[in-house]
C-alpha cells in the first residue's frame, strides 16, 4: 500500500464521503466472490473502491484484480499482523488509511467495500470503519450456524447465506436457516445466494445499492 | 508520569501498530529468533541501536513542539538520514501517519494540525513526539514511549508467530525496564544538549537487511 | 600520540587535478601513488589506546582523488581510548573514492572511528568502510563508529555502530552471527532496494545509496560489498559470488 502525501483525514461524521461497507464472515464462505459480484453488478453505475484484509499475502486482492471486475488500482490490500479481526474492529487505523487513500485518489467515490480477512463468527466491523456490514455464511458450515448466532450473524445489517446450491449435498435445510436467522435477527434482512450460479448476486447488489442511495441522501454536504 | 503516556504506549492504541513486527516476522522466518532467549537478544539489540536514535529524535521533536515555529521538515530529514532502509522509512512514515490521525482526534491541538500540514506522513518519532507534547508529556516521557515502542511491537508479534508463552515474554519486557529507562534518559539528555545533527544515530545492519527481505517476501502477515 | 595528516587537491588552469597538499604525521603517512591517487601507509603500529589521529581530506571542486591504504588498520589496546577522525570535504562536481583496507579491532581495544563527510552539489563519492571484529579467533575490543554525511548542508546519512558488547553484537537485530560489518556510501542514486545474502542496496531518502553488508570474514565482506556496489552502479542485478 502506498503512502499518500496529503492531509485528507475525513471528519468522523461521514459527511461528504462514500458509504463504507464491511463484508465479513468465516474463511471460505465466499466473501471475495461476493465482493467481486458486487463490483460486477454496481461497477458501471457507482464509483467503487475495495480494501482487502488478507490473512496471508495479497491473495484476495490478487483474485479481485485478476477477476477484472474493477480497475486494479482501486483495490488496496492491508496486512493484519496475524489478527484480521483486530484490523477491522479494535485498531482500524490501517483500514481507515486505505479507505481514505482510495477516496483521495479516485474520489468522490460512492462506495468503499472493506472485506475482512476470514475469521470466526465473533468478528464484526467497528462502526468507526464500516457504516454498514454484511456477514457472509455458507451452507456447508451446517444449518445450525444461524441458530448459534454470534455478533456477525445477529448484528450485521445484512446476513447473506451463500452456496445454496450445495445445500442438498451437505444436508443443510435452508428453511431452518431462514427461521433461525429470523429468530436471532428480528427484522434485519437475510438473503440466500449462490454466487457460483448467479455471479452478480442481484438481490445483494440491490440491497447495497439502496444503502448507498440512502447514505448519500443523508450525508450530502449541505450547499451553503 | 503523565497518564497520557499510558495511552500512547498501550498496544491497544488504535494507530495501526499491531500490524508491524519491527522485523520480528522475518527474523522468525529465518530462524534467527526462535524462542524467548533469542527474542530477548533481538529486542535488546533493537532497543540499543535504532531504539536509541528514535528515542532521542522523539524527545527532540517533543521539545520542538513547544516552539512557536517548529522546524518539522528539518527534523523529518534527520530521521530520514538515520533510516537507510527504504522499507524501514516506509514503515516509519506509515505508522507516523496513522498515529497522527489518531492523535488529532484524541488530543486535538494546533501543533498536531501544524505537523499534519507540514508533513502529512511524518516519521513515527515526529508523530509520537508531537502527540506526547499535545497530551502534556515531557520530552523525557516521550523518549520513554519511543523506547518502549521499539520493543513492544516485536515482542507481541513473536508471541503471535511463535506461540511463545505471553507471560514469559512480558517477563522479558519487564527485565528490559532498566534498559528502557537508561535509553530514555540518555535520549532526553541528548535532545536537550547539542544540535539535532549530533543526536544518536544507532544503526542495526541486520534489521536493515531483514526489513528489505520482508518487503520483498511473497508471504507475510505483518507490514514490517 | 596525536597526529594530523591532510591531503588536498587543486584544479590546474587546464582542468587537471593536482595533489596540492600532502601532510603526513606518523603513524599516518601519506604517499602519492598516482596522478590523482594517494595511499595511507602505516609507519607505526596502531592506532594504540590513547592515540588521537586525524585525517583531513579536501577535494576541490571539479577535481578527483582516490584514497586507499596499503594494509588494514589493526586497532590495539593501550593507555585509554584511541580515536580516528576523518573529515572530508568534497566540492561541487568533485570526485572522491575512499576505499581503505579494513579496520581490525584487536582484543582489548577501545576505539572511536568518526567520519564527517561534507558534500557540495554534484559531488561524486564512493566511501567504503569495513570493520572486522578481532583477528582470527579473537574477541574484539570496543569500537564506536559514527558516520555523518551532509549534502549542501542537509543531512544525508547518519549512522552509528557499536561493537564490543557480546550480548548486543550477537543480537539477531544487530550483527547476528557475522564477524564483520561493512558499508559503502555512494552518491549514485538507485531506483529500488535490492537484497541478497548478507547485503542490501539501500536507496537513501536523499541523493545517495548505502550498500550495507554483514559477513563471516573479511573476504566474504568485500565480495558482498562489491556485489552491492556493482548493483548500485549498474541497473541489472547479478548474484554474489
Amino acid at each position: 500500500m502506498g503512502a499518500n502525501h496529503d492531509d485528507h483525514h475525513h471528519a468522523p461524521d461521514g459527511r461528504g464521503r462514500a458509504l463504507r461497507l464491511g463484508v465479513g464472515g468465516p474463511v471460505g464462505s465466499g466473501k471475495t466472490a461476493l465482493v467481486a459480484a458486487l463490483c460486477r453488478a454496481l461497477g458501471r453505475t457507482l464509483s467503487l473502491g475495495v480494501v482487502t484484509n488478507d490473512i496471508y499475502t495479497t491473495e484476495d486482492a490478487d483474485f479481485l484484480r485478476r477477476a477484472g471486475v474493477l480497475d486494479e488500482e482501486r483495490i488496496l490490500a492491508v496486512e493484519t499482523g496475524c489478527c484480521p479481526h483486530t484490523a477491522i474492529r479494535d485498531d482500524i487505523a490501517a483500514n481507515l488509511d486505505a479507505v481514505e487513500t482510495l477516496e483521495h485518489r479516485f474520489g468522490p467515490l460512492d462506495l468503499v467495500i472493506v472485506e475482512s480477512g476470514g475469521d470466526n463468527l465473533t468478528a464484526t466491523f467497528s462502526r468507526g470503519l464500516a457504516d454498514r456490514q454484511i456477514f457472509v455464511l455458507d451452507v456447508s458450515g451446517g444449518d445450525k450456524v444461524p441458530r448459534k448466532g454470534g455478533p456477525g450473524v445477529t448484528t450485521s445489517d445484512l446476513l447473506v447465506v451463500n452456496k445454496t446450491d450445495l445445500a442438498p449435498l451437505v444436508g443443510a435445510d435452508l428453511d431452518v436457516m431462514a427461521r433461525d436467522a429470523r429468530t436471532v435477527r428480528g427484522e434485519r434482512p437475510v438473503l440466500f445466494t449462490s454466487i457460483r450460479q448467479e455471479p452478480t448476486a442481484a438481490a445483494v447488489a440491490t440491497w447495497v445499492s439502496d444503502q448507498v442511495h440512502a447514505w448519500s441522501h443523508d450525508h450530502a454536504v449541505p450547499v451553503s | 508520569m503523565n497518564p497520557a503516556l499510558l495511552l500512547l504506549t498501550d498496544s491497544r492504541l488504535p494507530a495501526g501498530g499491531h500490524a508491524h513486527s519491527g522485523g520480528a516476522e522475518r527474523a522468525i522466518a529465518s530462524g534467527a529468533v526462535r524462542d524467548v532467549p533469542s527474542l530477548e537478544a533481538f529486542l535488546r539489540g533493537r532497543l540499543h541501536t535504532t531504539g536509541t536514535a528514535t528515542a532521542a529524535l522523539t524527545a527532540a521533536v517533543c521539545a520542538e513542539a513547544a516552539s512557536a515555529e517548529p522546524r518539522w521538515a528539518a527534523l523529518d530529514a534527520e530521521v530520514d538520514a538515520r533510516t537507510a532502509s527504504p522499507a524501514q522509512r516506509e514503515a516509519s512514515t506509515t505508522q507516523g501517519r496513522l498515529l497522527l490521525r489518531v492523535a488529532r482526534r484524541v488530543w486535538p491541538s494546533p501543533v498536531l494540525d501544524g505537523l499534519a500540514r507540514a508533513t502529512p506522513s511524518p516519521h513515527h518519532p515526529l508523530a509520537l513526539g508531537v502527540a506526547a507534547h499535545a497530551a502534556g508529556a515531557t520530552p523525557g516521557e516521550a523518549a520513554l514511549a519511543a523506547a518502549y515502542h521499539a520493543v513492544s511491537g516485536a515482542a507481541t508479534a513473536a508471541v503471535r508467530l511463535l506461540g511463545l508463552d505471553p507471560v514469559a515474554v512480558h517477563g522479558l519486557l519487564a527485565d528490559l525496564a532498566p534498559d528502557l529507562a537508561a535509553v530514555a534518559a540518555q535520549a532526553g539528555l541528548a535532545a536537550g544538549a547539542a544540535g539535532w545533527e549530533a543526536l544518536p544515530a544507532g544503526s542495526a545492519p541486520a534489521l536493515d537487511l531483514i526489513a528489505e527481505q520482508h518487503a520483498q517476501a511473497a508471504v507475510r502477515l505483518f507490514v514490517s | 600520540m596525536r597526529a594530523s595528516a591532510a591531503v588536498a587537491t587543486a584544479l590546474t588552469g587546464d582542468g587537471r587535478t593536482i595533489i596540492r597538499r600532502l601532510a603526513s604525521a606518523p603513524p599516518l603517512t601519506l604517499r602519492q601513488t598516482g596522478p590523482r591517487a594517494v595511499h595511507l601507509i602505516s609507519t607505526a603500529a596502531g592506532p594504540l589506546g590513547g592515540d588521537r589521529l586525524a585525517l583531513d581530506v579536501d577535494v576541490a571542486p571539479y577535481t578527483t582523488l582516490e584514497l586507499g591504504s596499503v594494509a588494514g588498520t589493526l586497532v590495539l589496546p593501550g593507555d585509554g581510548a584511541s580515536e580516528m577522525l576523518v573529515t572530508a570535504r568534497v566540492g561541487a562536481g568533485a570526485t572522491l573514492r575512499f576505499a581503505p583496507e579494513p579496520t581490525v579491532l584487536a582484543a582489548g581495544c577501545d576505539h572511536r572511528l568518526l567520519v564527517r563527510l561534507t558534500l557540495e552539489a554534484d559531488a561524486d563519492v564512493f566511501w567504503r568502510e569495513e570493520i572486522v571484529f578481532g583477528r582470527h579467533g579473537e574477541s574484539p575490543g570496543r569500537c564506536h563508529a559514527r558516520f555523518d554525511a551532509t549534502c549542501d548542508g542537509l543531512p544525508l546519512l547518519r549512522q552509528e555502530f557499536t561493537i564490543g558488547d557480546p550480548a548486543l553484537d550477537a543480537s539477531p537485530a544487530v550483527y547476528g552471527t557475522a564477524r564483520c560489518v561493512g558499508t559503502t556510501f555512494l552518491t549514485a542514486r538507485t531506483d529500488k532496494p535490492t537484497v541478497s545474502d548478507g547485503v542490501a542496496v539501500l536507496p537513501l531518502a536523499g541523493p545517495g545509496t548505502l550498500v550495507s553488508a554483514l559477513a563471516a570474514d573479511a573476504v566474504e565482506l568485500r565480495s558482498r560489498l562489491e556485489w552491492g556496489e556493482q548493483t548500485a552502479l549498474t541497473p541489472a542485478p547479478t548474484s554474489p559470488r
